[in-house]
């Protein structure tokens, strides 16, 4: 018995698509086993397969060595499989403990012991060091804190193999290392883990093989010793990837958007900025640096109108765009990227080609007279589908059906055709492949030669420093240095973000 | 080719789950039937003669349908946009009485004074929609608690606007211009003197407008988002609190319009009600029947018309009590709520073939 899992020439169909097509995954009893491909390339599909959520068209699955028909996720528990989505499926109203023992409630005589299992789930985080709060609410707690109840809730049910879809996506660099760190405690104790990720640095880091499949098909297993970040990357999309950005010498113009003195409170009404003071000039790209929640959120949803600043102002070549709301700011010319392209960017349950017109959709020719041309809508749509390389069986299909990656891509080709003067990116990598990255990358450089401020926020150091010309760095609501991309580092601007000063003060006053 | 077959698949499982949810309420309706010791076909027989067999009785059934059609579609309207619009009832009662006053107090020529009328109904349910639109955008009231609430003050605010200013004779106010009227004779002598009039045709319009507004125009757009995601309609730059309180308008007009076309066209009154009149409430099940789409809505309002219309029949025919179509009713919903059950049994049905 020398596979935990073994899921056999697995085929699944969706309409439209096969999205897994004879692929083979044979997991080993204590790995960390890595599954990469590109987005849409079927991993999630092939996780929910194994999870009871789809039933394969073709192919077996054993675990531990017996064939095991597993219809529903109820089988796969039973089976010691357990599942932290690529998006959590967590009720906010609901403490954590309520959460994990949902639809598994232990009883004492009628009700349910919440005592009870308030106490294992304790126990457990303390065991595989999570530093969960049975108590806390859902709603309360971090991102990083939410994917660790998840990673309780399989363990509570006694999961001993663990599959982990894209669990570092959402997480802060800091998160990522616990994260590494539990998944290893987790390896310790004798589980096995099938780990989904863009990361090539994460797998190299912590899995001991990795399965690769593209478009659909196993294109082999590798031992990650053998291999290394610029193989994997090729056997994945098929071709060479270049993980540096190619781009030429900004030559900065005008200033775009100055931003002078602004403050903007948080949502419980504390100050988020403090005075901040930020220019970009037409044809540069600035990245902000910061760790998470020293104002990032707070400033983009300033500039693109959704928060309301307390003072300061915003000018968008040399209008003054402080009190717009989010039409008026989108049609002055300003294009957003959102962070959560769940909550922000899409209604998952319109088409792709009407997310693709979310902003658009009054405006003539989509629409004349308030009525709605679809022949039209779909039309535009189709061309951005085409031009950005979204993968969907067409653009009919519901947002909701693509692929994380393809939603993103549907969303950065809606806002950077805009072309607005002026693109704000909030991670707008985040949970991308490799080839994707690049080709986002790529897309950001070509908007800032054709002469667009762009402002790229991302709590990814690397991407700052690829893609950026200038680096603000924010720390507690202010923009504490401004350094240019080519003469800093990694170390110096972790320093500056923990609120340290610039080389030991050296050009300071 | 095989994408073709998909699609058909994906509609014929849309259908299944309202036909078999009907399928099963019938069944469960027979069963009480032949419990209670009487024979279920010679019930439906009855039911149904009860229904299309006699003019009289199918003009009646399209006149039943009339505001049945305006409260599936106010409901369906609010719910597209993530509402809950539970008062209905009351914009529905509200229209009413608005537009019989109108009915009553002027005098214009028809083409005037019938457009006029229907408008006072549409604005008065509009207004009773409006108040919980602006409380929930201004201050997050929940729009459930507050329509609910306004179905009792609609309810007692006419009753008493009738009782101090209006009444007439008994418990009802006078009877309306006849230039207010939607009577015709020609839809009634059709039906052999039923009380059919032309307030079915604009419900039949009503739908087709809810569809066009909806799905075709950019307004209908941005309202469908704002039900989907308000997070997203906002990023991408529609007001939701302005798009709120419009659909609860819209929504209330609909029932307000519902309302007129029985003050109108029904009865040419309004009377002091003793109690609700479950035409509002009504619409929750026509809607969800219906899927909250047009064409379903108009099906469903058939088919609830139909059976209370029928009921009496088969209370004479057959010797049913009437009571029964309620339970009827009520079992299809429940049917059609518990459509998840269904859903689920399908595809496991599905999937034992497939694995075989
Ligand atoms: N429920 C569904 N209905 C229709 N098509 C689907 C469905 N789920 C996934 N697909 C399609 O199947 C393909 C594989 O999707 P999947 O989510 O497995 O990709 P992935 O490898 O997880 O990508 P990512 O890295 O972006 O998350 C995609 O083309 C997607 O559009
Ligand atoms: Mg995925």
């Amino acid at each position: 018995m020398e596979y935990v899992i073994e899921m056999n020439n697995i085929r699944k169909e969706f309409p439209g698509i096969v999205a897994n097509d004879n692929i083979t995954l044979q997991v080993k009893q204590g790995e960390i086993h890595a599954l990469l491909g590109e987005n849409g390339a079927g991993k999630s599909t092939l996780m929910n397969v194994l999870f009871g959520l789809y039933q394969p068209e073709k192919g077996e699955i054993k675990v531990k060595g017996e064939k095991v028909e597993i219809t529903d996720p109820n089988v796969a528990n039973d089976l010691g499989i357990g599942m932290v989505h690529q998006h959590f499926m967590l009720i906010e109203k609901f403490t954590v403990t309520e959460n994990i023992i949902l639809g598994s409630e232990p009883l004492k005589g009628t009700s349910i012991d919440i005592r009870k299992a308030e106490k294992e789930v304790q126990e457990i985080s303390d065991r595989y060091g999570l530093r969960v709060d049975p108590k806390a609410k859902i709603e309360d707690i971090s991102v990083g804190m939410q994917q660790r109840v998840e990673i309780l809730k399989t363990l509570y049910r006694g999961a001993e193999i663990l599959i982990f879809d894209e669990p570092t996506a959402a997480l802060t660099p800091q998160e990522i290392k616990e994260l590494i760190n539990i998944m290893k405690s987790l390896i310790k104790e004798g589980k096995s883990i099938i780990l989904i990720t863009h990361k090539l640095k994460e797998i190299m880091a912590v899995c001991d093989r990795c399965t690769v499949i593209r478009r659909g098909k196993g294109i082999g297993t590798v031992n990650v010793a053998d291999t290394n970040e610029s193989k994997l990357a090729a056997m994945m999309v098929g071709r060479e990837v270049s993980f540096e950005v190619e781009k030429t010498e900004a030559d900065p113009g005008e200033i775009v958007l100055s931003i002078k003195d602004l403050e903007v409170q948080d949502t419980r009404g504390v100050k988020a900025l403090n005075k901040l003071n930020l220019d970009v000039k037409a044809g540069e790209v600035v990245g902000v640096a910061g760790v998470e929640g020293n104002g990032q959120t707070e400033l983009i949803e300033a500039i693109t109108g959704l928060r309301d600043s307390s003072g300061g102002t915003i000018t968008l070549s040399g209008t003054d765009i402080t009190k717009f709301k989010p039409r008026k700011v989108t049609e002055s010319g300003i294009g957003h990227i959102p962070q959560d392209r769940h909550k922000h960017g899409l209604v998952l349950d319109f088409t792709i080609g009407e997310n693709i017109l979310l902003q658009t959709y009054y405006q003539d020719p989509y629409s004349r007279s308030g009525v709605l041309n679809y022949q039209k809508m779909y039309d535009k749509a189709r061309q951005l589908i085409e031009e950005y390389d979204v993968r969907t069986p067409n653009e009919r299909t519901p947002a909701r059906a693509l692929s994380g990656g393809n939603q993103q891509k549907a969303i950065i080709a809606r806002e950077v055709d805009r072309s607005p003067d002026f693109l704000v990116a909030a991670q707008p990598t985040r949970g991308l492949d490799v080839g994707a990255i690049e080709f986002i990358h790529r897309k950001l450089i070509e908007e800032r030669d054709k002469g667009r401020g762009v402002l790229l926020v991302s709590l990814e150091l690397d991407e700052v420093l690829n893609v950026s010309d200038r680096i603000a760095v924010i720390y507690e609501g202010e923009i504490v240095a401004i350094v240019n991309a080519k003469e800093t580092n990694e170390q110096e601007l972790g320093l500056l973000m923990a609120g340290g000063t610039r080389e030991a003060g050296e050009k300071h006053e | 080719m095989s994408d073709n077959q998909k699609k058909t698949k994906q509609v014929l499982t849309g259908l299944a789950i309202p036909l078999i949810a009907i399928a099963f309420g019938f069944l469960a309706g027979a069963v009480i039937m032949l419990l209670s010791g009487n024979n279920p076909i010679t019930g439906y027989t009855a039911l149904i003669q009860g229904v299309i067999g006699d003019r009289y009785y199918f003009g009646e059934t399209l006149q039943r349908m009339t505001p049945l059609i305006f409260s599936g579609l106010a409901v369906a309207f609010a719910f597209r946009t993530g509402l809950l619009n539970i008062g209905v009832e009351g914009q529905l009662i509200v229209g009413w009485l608005a537009a019989v006053y109108v009915g009553v107090a002027m005098d214009a020529p028809m083409i005037v004074h019938l457009p006029l009328a229907i408008l006072a109904g549409a604005i008065a349910g509009g207004l009773w929609g409006f108040v919980p639109g602006i409380l929930k955008a201004r201050f997050q009231v929940h729009e459930v608690i507050v329509t609910i609430m306004m179905n009792y003050v609609a309810l007692h605010v006419s009753n008493s606007i009738i009782r101090t200013y209006l009444l007439a004779s008994g418990q009802r106010t006078d009877f309306i211009n006849s230039s207010a009227s939607l009577e015709s004779d020609f839809l009634s002598s059709l039906t052999d003197f039923s009380r059919l009039h032309w307030g079915f045709f604009i419900a039949i319009a009503a739908a087709i407008f809810m569809w066009f507004y909806l799905w075709k125009t950019s307004k209908g757009f941005e309202l469908r988002a704002v039900g989907y995601n308000k997070h997203a309609s906002s990023y991408a730059g529609m007001n939701v609190n302005t798009n709120i309180v419009l659909s609860m308008v819209i929504s209330g007009a609909f029932a307000g319009i519902g309302g007129a076309m029985v003050g109108l066209g029904t009865y040419q009154y309004a009377n002091i009600l003793p109690s609700f009149t479950n035409l509002g409430f009504d619409g929750i099940a026509v809607a969800l029947l219906g899927a909250s789409t047009s064409i379903g809505i108009i099906l469903s309002a058939f088919l609830f018309g139909g059976l209370k219309e029928g009921a009496s029949n088969m209370q004479a025919a057959a010797g049913v009590a009437p009571e029964l179509v309620e339970i009827i009713i009520a079992l299809i919903i429940f049917f059609v709520a518990s459509s998840y059950l269904i859903r689920w049994i399908m595809t496991r049905l599905q999937n034992n073939k497939e694995g075989k």
